[in-house]
């Protein structure tokens, strides 16, 4: 009996300090959640604090007078006409007249003012609108950069302003009769890179991305499942077999700059293949995303349970019949889950790409997989690296956006699995 | 070349020591000669006629020169301790040891007048031929339906949708399924309870009408009641088709089987009417194991 009693003391003192060391190692657990959330809680504070601005332009809203005279046109639908035209001018008067104070002097300094493709869109807006010669519209243009980092960052001391102390009042003038504004950066979304930070957008970068992804799923998917497949299910066991998937563990280690110089070495160099084409960048991304594929796609084959198999062989299915009825469709969500997840590595791969020359400066939106392009990282990384500061927020700009795109593939690969995994 | 093999193998054996270790701690009630078999283990109306089976895993042999008759339309149970090779033997019946790299089967094992281990026989044959049942109950996690209609299916054995329905609600009659789920056959089986699992399996085996049903411990996962259902689905199999039944429960081995095969370390000791072995054993271990004293 008091034997008992004594057992049961001593149980109870272990158990106390049983639990001690159960929340010790509970608090070990928050605290390190506590600063991977901290760091990635900095990391996009710093990288939306920087780059919300690239999401704005600035723009002028000016009531422009379309005079023939001015303009040297008398016949809009003329595109000889057209092209000698002065499209400058009528900007550059309509501006001035909003600035009372402004003398026949102050008319560089005005015309900085205003973007240097304003003109190109007022000669396309006339184009598309030749009725519009000889009367007064009302039309909105892009400020020149200067003036939208000034409007943007006044104050900021990590930007330097470049306009003068006159221009800066007229434009604080402007701002505060809202004629000049800033708005939803629409240039960003629609346009490819260019030299002026305010025309430059990510949409050929956007597109490349997607192109060049498309080849790689396209290779990757079903190269990478049929590997595993056979890896898992027909190959015999044996050196050769060990040899392979030892390398395949290899080439999932392997730096992606040096499938880089394999894709120059292979592909453009040996196979005669273009730079920078789409083509040639999903390839390369092909080369590094399969042991990825085939690694997960294996894990996700090993994972179905023997029994299924041995009941559908116990059924009279053919080896393939196993593999194709019960396997495949018990392995894919695993497989799917794998495969985002490489293209979503694929998605963010710089080094490679630029071994290929796809991070040339490329103004049109890429039309095909055989037309040059850039991908979104190597978008980033030319204007993260350009002397311009005005390009820095739309560095940041476009890792948001590709922040957004790699987000949304692993919350697709979260979403797959929950919702076509099955338990058996 | 049988043979030959034989004689390698059983050198092996004779120094394959965790063997003999085993056999060495166990306290003596009989010894068992190999390939002697006690009892009747021949049949006049074979179905199965196996002679001098030997099977090796490796280089451990855990069947040892076994001779058996399986006759037709009848029950047969495998009884023995755990490790005596009976999930083995079974398994030779359909060949589903293939899959093991490891696994070597020699002897002669004949289902009619086939060569079950016929190096150009396609085990699809077979398996259409001889169905089993597993241990745990394992359908796919499919429909109800489509888990019946799977190996008639796979044969072609319907080629029309009305055919198919038609095998595949009179294979859940048979199994006794059919009016618990007739409602709910697009429902997946997994869904279902583990008895209900384990008679849709056997839904499963008999819709390709097999001559032969293997069942390897088809109740140690199911409740008492269960378990009835299954026993009674045995009985009732058993008018057309031969089945083989791997059991731990020697009261079911009792209440299902006509004739049961007692295993001992990959040795088949003694082969008799079931009432026989139950009440009057002929050789001391299958004595020992059905009164309790090892198992
Ligand atoms: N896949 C395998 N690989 C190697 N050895 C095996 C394998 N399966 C079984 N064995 C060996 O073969 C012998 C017989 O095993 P088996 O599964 O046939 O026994 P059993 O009588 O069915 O036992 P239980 O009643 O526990 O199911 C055992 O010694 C076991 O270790
Ligand atoms: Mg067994």
């Amino acid at each position: 009996m008091t034997d008992q009693h004594s057992q049961a003391e001593l149980v109870r003192q272990s158990l106390k300090a049983r639990y001690r060391k159960e929340r010790r190692f509970r608090a070990y657990g928050i605290i390190a959640i506590a600063i991977a959330l901290a760091a990635l809680v900095t990391l996009f504070a710093d990288i939306i604090g920087k780059g919300y601005t690239g999401f704005q332009k600035t723009t002028v809203t000016l009531n422009v007078d379309l005079d023939g005279e001015i303009m040297y046109l008398d016949d809009a639908t003329d595109k000889r006409q057209l092209k000698m035209a002065d499209f400058v001018e009528p900007l550059v008067l309509a501006l001035m007249k909003e600035i009372p104070d402004a003398t026949e002097a102050d008319r560089d300094a005005i015309k900085d003012l205003i973007n240097p493709y304003a003109s190109v869109t007022l000669r396309e807006a006339l184009e598309a609108n030749p009725g519009w010669l000889g009367t007064t519209r009302t039309m909105t243009f892009l400020t020149h950069t200067d003036v939208d980092v000034y409007v943007k960052h006044a104050g900021d001391e990590g930007y330097s302003i470049k306009l003068n102390d006159q221009q800066k009042a007229w434009v604080d003038e402007l701002e505060s009769r809202g004629i000049v504004d800033t708005s939803f950066n629409d240039v960003f979304f629609s346009g490819g890179d260019s030299r002026d930070p305010s025309k430059a957008g990510i949409l050929g970068a956007v597109v490349g991305s997607l192109l060049t992804m498309f080849v790689t799923l396209a290779l990757s998917f079903p190269i990478g499942v049929a590997a595993a497949i056979y890896l898992e299910e027909f190959a015999p066991q044996n050196k050769f077999t060990d040899f392979i998937e030892v390398n395949i563990n290899n080439l999932a280690a392997v730096p992606s700059i040096i499938f880089g110089l394999l894709g120059l070495a292979v592909f453009i160099n040996l196979f005669g293949m273009p730079r920078s084409v789409p083509v040639v960048g999903g390839l390369v991304l092909t080369l590094m995303t399969l042991p990825t594929i085939i690694i997960s796609s294996r894990a996700a084959i090993k994972s179905v349970p023997p029994s299924i198999r041995e009941a559908a062989e116990g059924m009279g299915a053919s080896k393939m019949q196993v593999v194709l009825h019960h396997v495949l469709p018990l392995a894919m969500p695993g497989m799917l889950t794998g495969s985002i997840i490489g293209m979503a590595q694929a998605l963010g791969e710089t080094a490679p790409l630029l071994l290929i020359g796809m991070v040339a400066f490329i103004v049109d939106v890429p039309n095909g997989f055989f037309d040059s392009a850039t991908v979104l990282p190597v978008q980033v990384f030319l204007w993260a690296g350009s002397p311009e500061l005005a390009f820095i927020e739309r560095a940041s700009a476009a890792i948001m956006v590709l922040l957004a795109f790699l987000i949304s593939m692993n919350a697709l690969a979260i979403w797959l699995r929950k919702r076509l995994e099955r338990r058996w | 070349m049988t043979n030959m093999n034989q004689t390698v193998a059983r050198e092996t054996a004779d120094q394959d020591t965790p063997v003999v270790a085993v056999e060495a701690s166990k306290p003596a009630h009989g010894s068992v000669e190999e390939g002697k078999t006690v009892g009747k283990p021949f049949s006049d109306k074979a179905k199965f006629k196996l002679r001098d089976v030997e099977v090796f895993y490796g280089e451990n042999r855990a069947i040892k020169n076994i001779s058996l008759d399986i006759a037709r339309n009848e029950v047969i149970a495998f009884i023995g301790p755990s490790g005596c090779g009976k999930s083995t033997f079974l398994r030779c019946l359909n060949r589903m040891n293939d899959s093991i790299d490891s696994c070597r089967v020699t002897g002669s094992l004949m289902l009619d007048d086939i060569d079950i281990y016929d190096p150009k026989r396609d085990v699809v044959e077979l398996r259409a031929r001889v169905g089993m049942v597993f241990q745990k109950p394992n359908p796919f996690p499919k429909s109800i339906y489509e888990n019946v209609a799977y190996g008639p299916r796979i044969h072609g054995l319907a080629n029309r949708k009305a055919d198919l329905d038609e095998i595949v609600e009179n294979s859940l009659r048979k199994a006794g399924l059919w009016d618990e789920v007739k409602d709910r056959l697009d429902a997946t089986a997994t869904g279902m309870s583990g008895g209900q699992q384990q008679r849709l399996c056997i839904a499963r085996a008999i819709a390709v009408s097999p001559e032969v049903v293997l069942m390897d411990e088809p109740c140690s996962a199911l409740d008492p009641i269960a378990t009835a259902k299954v026993e009674e689905l045995i009985a009732e199999l058993s008018e057309s088709y031969t089945i083989v039944i791997v059991t731990h429960s020697m009261q079911q081995a009792a209440r299902v089987s006509h004739r049961t095969a007692y295993f001992h370390l990959g040795n088949l000791v003694e082969v008799n009417e079931t009432s026989k072995v139950f009440t009057s054993p002929e050789h001391e271990l299958t004595e020992s194991y059905i009164t309790g004293r090892f198992g």
